[in-house]
């Protein structure tokens, strides 16, 4: 069954508006921000502890900005909802959850079995990134 | 060298099957080509001139026996019966189907071989100094630098989309034998006065339509914040490298337009975010890979001296052998540059020759040049005769390693769809005006190097003489340029004129090297001639 | 050289990456095949490419004299033909005038 909105998460979507990242200012009380390729996710840190969802636009899939500002969110500590939504394609889906997404938001759909397969696509990572998989270096070396 | 373990394994196995799943569902039409295209340029396939071409890896530009025959063995089974060794250090095959790509991806993976990331927007092959290990003057084997930047580029799930394509480079000693500072990421192995190793970063350098030579950006780092600090590098250039314009969008554009000043600042910030979070391997993993890279079993006794009364012997020694850190041995180039010869092709016969006299006589190690010549790093004096010999019988005995027909040429429109002029014949006129090998010898090391078009992948700004191929109004049109160097001098050649038809450049380079025969000074190359007397005695004799 | 000038449409074959040239009914390795368009390249373009009988069409330039079709631009007569530096594996390998017929 394909789905228009993919969540690997265990709580409810949120239903607050999504303020383009344009609209916002530091007093504001948004807490779901959409980013455009261009937006520098560093201006975030200040709110990411009211954030419940970050959608990470890709209008074209090449322009992979949206993966730095993703790394960099969990990095900083962000644990609600980030999203990615657009030009989102099966084949960078294992990459998307490598870097910190843990939704999906497809122009074109995706069924959730295809999504599960993509994310098992690597037996093993070699680099170590905010999806917690143990990278083959630590394997190596217990 | 590096041997592949169980991970290294898994991870080619994992990629040969993603790709074969998208190659089926391209061919269904699950995927459009504008959906597929990124994809298989991930894997190194081009839809070229001709048919597709397929791009394999060669990392750091190493390989053995056992690879380098898998290599004449898909020129047979694949393709045409040749294969075209790169200035990346790769290996290019032209006629190419995609229903067959999958296939050659395993058998690549079946000797540890792939053709990961060799095209497309995202970090390419590490190159790195062709003799290392082997080279006199070597302050630290590059090589286990390379192969943990191979392990933490490929996949790498921040980095798969960046701006552009992403090159680097690796050498460990002053000479630099890679054009080190024509690369994004150049790094130099140092050591300093304790003879502690560390790194020499350089971001920024490139060639193409503005060349640049990369600045220092980090003096000194220590080998084990390699990865960290690459990661900063690359964050700093995936968030702002250029993406409106695919001519400005390499990070020697961003280098440039912030100043080197900032990009470090910038780099320093993000670097000492990224070492609280853990993503170094650990000293061990170092220690690991450099123990794959220690020495051969050398032999302490093997004899300096050899018979050189047969003369073309003696020259091919004189020429082509390059000195050895250890005694009694020799580092072997063998030309893929036969004179009239397409400059870096080779016969799938030639190649399983090549990988024989490696398994041979240069214990079980060979190497791709950036100059499109094999290298056999350990080869023991007492055995060149016999492997001239049998190169001789090949084809592969050319005495010319550095000399004006050691041409490096790009594919150019021969070949590929992007090239505005053809390269390979202008090569193969050159050789063949400057056949005479003592002619040859007597203008001395002379780096003439010809791209068929502005993407330089025939590296013509660092050529001693560089030819770029134009459209003229529909014509091939040449332009020569003198002066650069992708040596530790590092410099950018100059355009000397107005722009010659094929043959036309033919004669102005001979006009060329009479003009340095005139006026050289004791010990100088055609390169120091030209730096100290400039262009206008050139331009004089070519145009006047 | 003289001849009619055309428009003719060219690309890729999706599965072998043979060079292809639109005869009208469908997709020849032969330039000589080619036909002259009308209006239309593109809108074949599209029911091609979309029905995965082709990639990377575009429409060229060409002459076409006494039935032999020269494609205007060097780059496509190379693709008609093959490397000029392996005329042995072009599409006339015992042809001596090939490598004139790209220049």
């Amino acid at each position: 069954m394909v789905e228009t909105l993919i969540r690997l998460r265990d709580d409810a979507a949120s239903t607050a508006p999504v303020v383009a990242f344009a609209q916002l200012s530091e007093t504001s009380n948004a807490v779901a921000v959409r980013l455009l390729p261009g937006d520098d996710a560093r201006a975030l840190l200040p709110l990411l502890g009211q954030l419940e969802l970050v959608e990470v636009a890709f209008p074209a899939y090449t322009d992979g900005r949206g993966y730095s500002a993703a790394t960099f969110l969990r990095e900083r500590g962000y644990t609600g909802e980030l999203r990615a939504v657009g030009d989102v394609l099966i084949d960078q889906v294992s990459h998307y959850h490598r870097v910190g997404f843990d939704a999906f938001l497809p122009d074109q759909p995706i069924s959730r079995e295809a999504l599960d397969k993509a994310i098992a696509t690597w037996p093993h990572v070699y680099q170590r990134t905010v999806d917690g998989r143990t990278p083959v270096w630590a394997l190596r070396h217990g | 060298m590096y041997q592949y373990d169980q991970y290294d394994q898994a991870m080619v196995d994992a990629r040969v099957a993603e790709f074969t799943d998208q190659v089926a569902r391209r061919v269904s039409g699950a995927m459009t080509e504008e959906q597929f295209r990124p994809l298989r340029l991930k894997n190194g396939l081009y839809l070229q001139l001709h048919a597709y071409m397929l791009r394999v890896a060669v990392p750091y530009g190493t390989l053995d026996s056992r690879q380098m025959r898998m290599l004449g063995q898909i020129a047979d089974k694949y393709d045409r019966g040749y294969g075209h060794f790169t200035t990346r250090q790769n290996i290019q095959y032209n006629w190419i189907k995609l229903e067959d790509a999958p296939a050659i991806l395993a058998d690549l993976a079946s000797v540890g071989m792939h053709a990961i990331q060799t095209s497309g927007n995202c970090i390419r092959n590490t190159t790195a100094d062709h003799f290392a290990g082997a080279a006199a003057d070597e302050v630290a084997d590059p090589r286990p630098y390379a192969e943990l930047l191979r392990q933490w580029s490929t996949f790498h799930p921040e980095f798969d989309y960046l701006p552009r394509k992403f090159k680097v480079a690796i050498i460990g000693s002053e000479t630099d034998r890679a054009a080190m500072k024509l690369h994004d990421i150049g790094i130099q192995v140092v050591k300093n006065a304790a003879g502690e190793e560390g790194l020499r970063v350089f971001v920024g350098g490139g060639m193409g339509r503005t060349p640049m030579i990369a600045p220092v950006i980090r003096e000194w780092l220590s080998p084990l914040q390699m990865v960290s600090y690459l990661e900063a590098c690359l964050r700093v250039y995936n968030r702002y490298g250029r993406r409106d314009n695919k001519y400005k969008a390499r990070i020697k554009i961003l280098v440039h337009e912030i100043g080197a000043d900032e990009y470090r600042r910038q780099v320093e910030e993000e670097f000492a975010h990224i070492l609280t979070l853990g993503l170094e391997p650990p000293a061990a993993e170092l220690a690991r890979i450099k123990a794959q890279f220690a020495d051969p079993a050398f032999d302490a006794a093997a004899p300096e001296a050899i018979d050189l009364s047969d003369p073309d012997f003696a020259l091919w020694v004189d020429q082509n052998v390059h000195p050895h850190k250890v005694p009694g041995y020799g580092i072997v180039t063998i030309s893929l540059k036969p004179t009239g010869g397409i400059p870096g092709d080779a016969t799938a016969d030639q190649i399983r020759l090549i990988a024989d006299l490696g398994r041979d006589y240069s214990f079980d190690e060979l190497r791709v040049t950036h100059a499109q010549n094999i290298v056999l790093p350990h080869v023991k004096r007492a055995d060149l005769h016999a492997i001239w010999q049998k190169l001789d019988d090949a084809g592969l005995a050319t005495a010319n390693l550095d000399l004006i027909s050691d041409i490096i040429a790009c594919p150019g429109l021969d070949y590929c769809s992007l090239a505005n002029a053809r390269s390979i014949p202008l090569a193969q006129k050159i050789s063949q005006r400057f056949a005479d090998v003592e002619r040859q010898r007597d203008l001395g090391e002379l780096k003439l190097k010809i791209s068929g078009c502005i993407n330089a992948c025939g590296h013509h700004h660092a050529g001693h003489i560089g030819i770029l191929g134009v459209d003229r109004k529909g014509v091939e049109n040449y332009q020569l340029l003198f002066g650069g160097s992708e040596g530790a001098d590092t410099s950018l050649g100059s355009i000397i004129g107005p722009g010659f038809s094929e043959d036309g450049i033919v004669d102005a380079i001979e006009r060329a090297t009479g003009v340095y025969l005139a006026q050289r000074e004791a010990g100088e190359r055609f390169l120091d001639t030209y730096r100290r007397i400039g262009n206008a005695p050139f331009k004089d004799a070519i145009y006047g | 050289m003289s001849g009619e000038k055309i428009k003719i449409l060219t690309g890729n074959d999706l599965l072998t990456g043979d060079v292809t040239w639109w005869t009208g009914s469908g997709w020849s390795t032969a330039v000589n095949d080619a036909v002259a368009l009308g209006d239309d390249g593109a809108a074949i373009i599209k029911t091609e490419e979309a029905a995965q009988r082709v990639v990377s069409a575009y429409v060229i330039d060409a002459t076409r004299e006494a039935g032999h079709v020269r494609p205007a631009h060097i780059k496509d007569r190379v693709r008609a033909l093959g490397p000029t530096v392996r005329l042995d594996l072009s599409l006339r390998p015992h042809d001596p005038a090939a490598a004139a017929w790209i220049a």
